[in-house]
């Protein structure tokens, strides 16, 4: 069995390599610049065999709309040339590194005559059946907005909206969650005091009831229950505190839920934010 | 009643699933959202889709219907397993509205913008229209659950 496989796999390894005997050329699809400016074409190459010392890059150039090409640029026997009589002329420099399967050439000083479609053309002996792979240059006087540019900006723009939204929601229920339990704790401890302070603590809270908790009238929906600070008796141990804090706040919320009955709000909206009020009282 | 939630939350993975289709398809030879493709019997030939404005609006808008869609989604899972006690699917409701305006305006814009070669409509422009439809129809479906 293990024979069969080993067999197997050389048989494999012996076939795999020829029937993809091909070299396979990559450059970039498209390649946009702005006129004046330096433009750097990559070519490179995947061959089943090492690079050998006959490697060759060639490079063509056919303008847009023409059906001829013409040779710019080659590099053969260790040696560049490049496009001495053409319009390319001491505009090409041949900057890739064939030993390392590069074959880049850089191209100076574009124009808009440059557009069209570069071809490269590599054969790495004995490898040499293969097709040559294009690019297209295009050539702006200002670059164009690129794709997903604006598309980033929207998605991004929206997103954050949507963050910013929810956290100056949940923000400003905290906020007020926590005023009105520190302003019902001063109430309730200072019962001795006269009552024109008490009118002002609850003129104060009718204040921030009348213009910050009707955005507490929805329930909080995705608002988790914090167990280890619900006022609900957990604890046996402390379970006689508890409930006292719990009543404690009871007390103080009826008052307060008398002075909102007399404009109209409903209880639900304090019992369904507890939840804050404890946490507030925990950290006040 | 759990046949009812269990029911409308396949039809959220089912509309989230479309849309993704909606949104990722790219047929050969129409105007497409990501690249367009030209088709000859032997050959075909793609670029990226050109570069214009309206084209990536309408990328960000169906990207964006896709995110709310997932969030709504997610929402409507959590809130179904937590069962808040008379919860309301307030947020699930409101991401899923917000999508089918996302969507709705994407179709809308390409409807308009789209350039005149006479090639017809792909399947992924009548799916985002039929998606408009279920996430209308699915906020009153959530607050049937409640």
């Amino acid at each position: 069995m293990l024979r069969v496989l080993a067999l197997a796999s050389v048989v494999l390894l012996g076939i795999a390599p020829q029937a993809s005997q091909a070299i396979t050329v990559y450059t970039s699809w498209e390649r946009h610049a702005l006129v004046g400016s330096d433009v750097r074409l990559s070519c490179s190459f995947f061959s089943w065999r090492f690079v050998s010392e006959d490697v060759s890059f060639t490079w063509r150039y056919r303008p847009d709309g023409s059906r001829d090409s013409v040779s710019i640029a080659h590099y053969a026997g260790g040696e560049p040339y490049t496009d001495n009589k053409g319009a390319f002329k001491d505009r090409v420099e041949f900057v890739g590194n064939p030993k390392r399967r590069d074959g880049s050439i850089l191209i100076k000083n574009l124009d808009f005559s440059d557009n069209g479609t570069f071809t490269c053309d590599a054969k790495n002996p004995p490898d040499i059946v293969g097709r040559p792979s294009s690019v297209r240059l295009l050539v702006f006087e200002t670059l164009p907005i690129q794709a997903g540019v604006i598309t980033g900006a929207i998605i991004g723009v929206v997103l954050g909206l949507l963050v910013l939204i929810v956290v100056i929601y949940y923000l400003m229920r905290f906020l007020v969650a926590r005023r009105v339990f520190s302003l019902s704790v001063s109430k309730h401890g200072k019962k001795k005091k006269e009552g024109s302070q008490q009118r002002q603590a609850s003129f104060l809270l009718l204040l921030f009831f009348l213009f910050l908790l009707p955005l507490l009238q929805y329930p909080p929906p995705l608002l988790p229950p914090l167990p280890h600070m619900h006022p609900v008796c957990s604890d046996k141990r402390n379970r006689l505190a508890r409930c006292h804090h719990h009543m404690t706040i009871w007390r103080d919320y009826n008052s307060i839920q008398r002075l909102l009955r007399e404009f109209g709000m409903r209880k639900r909206v304090v019992k369904g934010n507890i939840h804050l009020l404890c946490m507030a009282a925990q950290l006040t | 009643m759990l046949c009812i939630l269990l029911g409308v939350l396949a039809l959220h993975l089912l509309v989230f699933i479309l849309l993704i289709v909606s949104t990722a398809s790219n047929e050969k030879g129409h105007s497409d959202l990501w690249y367009s493709c030209l088709s000859e019997p032997k050959a075909y030939s793609c670029s990226q889709a050109s570069n214009e404005d309206w084209i990536q609006a309408v990328q960000a808008l169906m990207i964006l219907a896709v995110v709310f869609c997932f969030v709504s989604l997610l929402a409507f899972a959590y809130q179904l397993f937590r069962l808040f006690k008379g919860g309301r699917f307030y947020f699930t409701s409101i991401f899923q509205i917000l999508a089918s305006v996302f969507v709705m305006c994407a179709a809308i814009i390409y409807t308009v913008m789209r350039p005149s070669n006479g090639k017809g409509f792909g399947y992924s422009y009548v799916l985002a229209w039929v998606l408009c439809l279920f996430f209308i129809v699915l906020p009153p479906l959530n607050a049937r659950c409640s």
